[in-house]
């Protein structure tokens, strides 16, 4: 079973954002980096298939060259390698970013029998790269999976919409995104974190295309209200919050 | 014209659709529905009332459930035949899905989650949209390059506004040309409800709310309770589904439940941005906790501050007392 996820590296945000002064990025001096969350489970449903029934797992992103610290991160988690598609730095649109997946996935050696993504990264919400990719390769794509089973090569895959739990089966080869509850992601090891320094990471420049989608600026959006109307302190303040709820029609 | 995709859950309207006919109808007023599958077809009454006087029904023998792939291509037929200036979907999963499809039928852009759209005014110039990132919490203005506009309206984004004096819609059926690739992936059966019975988070009126400072597993006896009383269910944060105190179907936030709830009592919530996107399009946001800095007061409507295992078994035996 040849595996390959898909990553991307983003800003680990807190509770506010800062913006550049010409308000095209997030100011990401005292920031720290990481993945998405849902690919955290998509590495760890990689490892876990590699483990089950051999086979490899390799790591595939496109980003600036520093990104290649996400994939030693994931490495140490126990995937066999990486592809780092260096860009200069810029977000590419998603078309650009899914032709140069694409590109660098035909040119393996390897078929990879199971494709997986995130189900969405944490900062672009494009909610399509993973679906361009599936339909140049000519794969099925099953989206928002939260629990999977592969049997005799297919993929049995259950996903979650509302309070209705959807069943898929798909032949594999196949693309999947996943979504966290999956499954729990493990933490690197030490002796994981000293493997994946050895462990092979190919270098590829893609060419850049002129973007579709074309990012003009950010702003931060406005909160929804102008903060919380403090009613009071501890259980004293419970009448006064009773009274909200029979102002907003909660109690009668 | 703009053609609205419509989602419909076996025939079951997912009212989010009516929302992007508004969105479409506040840029022109020839907005055409499209559902995928013959048993959507009954959504033509109120699809109708909101504003789209067509309803394009996508039939085939195959498209009993959903299908995405499908899906795309049923749109890109009609795309090719109606021509319309944009194809607008609700910013939901399934929203999102068919029309990304499209877009790769298409090899077009199509920009997801917009709140704001305006349309190109001249032949070849670009589309401008604001689209949510980052779970919403920045917005970003946008060109798209393309004749053709495909994008999905963030849910929450506008109001759903019937049209006053629309009847039904006009149902023209036509027949999409689907290929076996089209249908490999679709829904084969339904698992049935994952909630645990009672109200489900995504149709919950009240939902009451609880994070690290519940302390653990049994704090969410007194959650519980109040919940009940109000005819409510019970959420979480991640930190909360992650140290297994809750089961993942409770989490509200980005990578869980997005939820609308009438209220939405935060107890014990600091408020980490993935949280939020989970939650700020709740009407009212009460947040009980003992740090009155905590993020989640900015986007809060009322607060108590204080120990959420004082305020919420004081507030229980409260709305007991006046209930008798």
């Amino acid at each position: 079973m040849d595996v390959l996820v898909c990553l991307k590296r983003v800003v680990l945000a807190g509770s506010t954002f800062v913006l550049t002064p010409d308000s095209r990025d997030i100011d990401t001096k005292h920031l720290g980096f990481g993945i998405s969350p849902h690919e955290e489970n998509a590495v760890e449903a990689g490892v876990q298939l590699v483990e089950q029934m051999g086979g490899s797992l390799t790591l595939l992103t496109l980003g600036p060259t520093d990104a290649e610290e996400q994939l030693r991160s994931q490495l140490a988690i126990g995937a066999t390698r990486g592809i780092l598609l260096e860009t200069e730095g810029e977000d590419w649109d998603p078309q650009a970013t899914a032709a140069a997946l694409v590109e660098a996935i035909k040119a393996e050696e390897t078929s990879f029998d199971l494709l997986i993504f995130g189900a969405e990264s944490a900062d672009s919400a494009g909610y399509q790269i993973h679906i361009r990719v599936a339909h140049a390769l000519g794969r099925p794509i099953v989206t928002n999976v939260k629990s999977m089973k592969i049997e005799n090569g297919i993929a049995h895959c259950e996903r979650v919409v509302g309070t209705a739990r959807e069943i898929y089966e798909v032949p594999l080869p196949a693309v999947i995104t996943v979504r966290d509850g999956l499954n729990i992601p493990r933490y690197p090891s030490v002796p994981g974190r000293i493997q994946a320094r050895k462990k092979p990471i190919d270098h590829k420049k893609p060419t850049p295309r002129v973007p579709r989608l074309e990012k003009v600026s950010l702003s931060v959006a406005p909160s929804n209200t102008a903060g919380a109307l403090v009613l009071g302190s501890g259980p004293e303040a419970v009448p006064a919050l009773v009274e909200v709820l029979k102002t907003i029609g909660i109690l009668a | 014209m703009i053609m609205v995709l419509i989602d419909h859950d076996l025939g079951e309207l997912d009212p989010l659709s009516l929302r992007a006919i508004t969105a479409a109808r506040k840029l022109t007023s020839d907005v055409q529905a499209v559902v995928i599958g013959e048993v959507g077809a009954n959504v033509a009454g109120v699809v109708g009332e909101y504003g789209a006087p067509i309803l394009h029904v996508a039939k085939h023998a195959d498209l009993t459930d959903y299908t995405p792939a499908a899906s795309g291509r049923a749109l890109a037929q009609l795309v090719d035949r109606l021509k319309p200036e944009a194809v607008f979907a609700a910013g939901t999963p399934r929203g999102n899905e068919q029309l990304a499809h499209l877009a790769t039928i298409l090899d077009l852009p199509m920009a997801a989650e917009c709140s704001v759209i305006s349309l190109s005014k001249a032949a070849g110039a670009p589309h401008l949209v604001t689209r949510a990132r980052w779970a919403a919490n920045l917005l970003e203005e946008a060109y798209v390059h393309s004749d053709l506009l495909i994008a999905t309206v963030l849910a929450f984004s506008v109001e759903a506004e019937a049209l006053s004096g629309a009847g039904p819609a006009r149902v023209e059926t036509f027949q999409p040309i689907l290929e076996p690739a089209d249908l490999l992936v679709r829904v084969l059966s339904r698992g049935g409800d994952s909630s645990k019975g009672g109200v489900t988070l995504s149709d919950a009126k009240v939902i009451v709310s609880g994070g690290r400072g519940v302390g653990g597993p049994d704090g969410f006896a007194q959650l519980e309770e109040l919940a009940e009383l109000l005819g409510g269910a019970v959420g979480c944060s991640r930190v909360v589904t992650s140290a297994g105190w809750r089961p993942h179907a409770e989490q509200v936030g980005q990578t869980g439940t997005k939820v609308a709830p009438d209220l939405y009592i935060a107890a014990g919530i600091s408020g980490a941005m993935q949280h939020i996107a989970g939650c700020k399009n709740s009407k009212t946001i009460v947040v009980i906790n003992t740090d009155p800095e905590a993020p989640i007061m900015a986007y809060a409507d009322y607060a108590i501050i204080g120990d959420l295992h004082k305020v919420i078994p004081a507030l229980t035996s409260a709305i007991r007392e006046m209930k008798g």
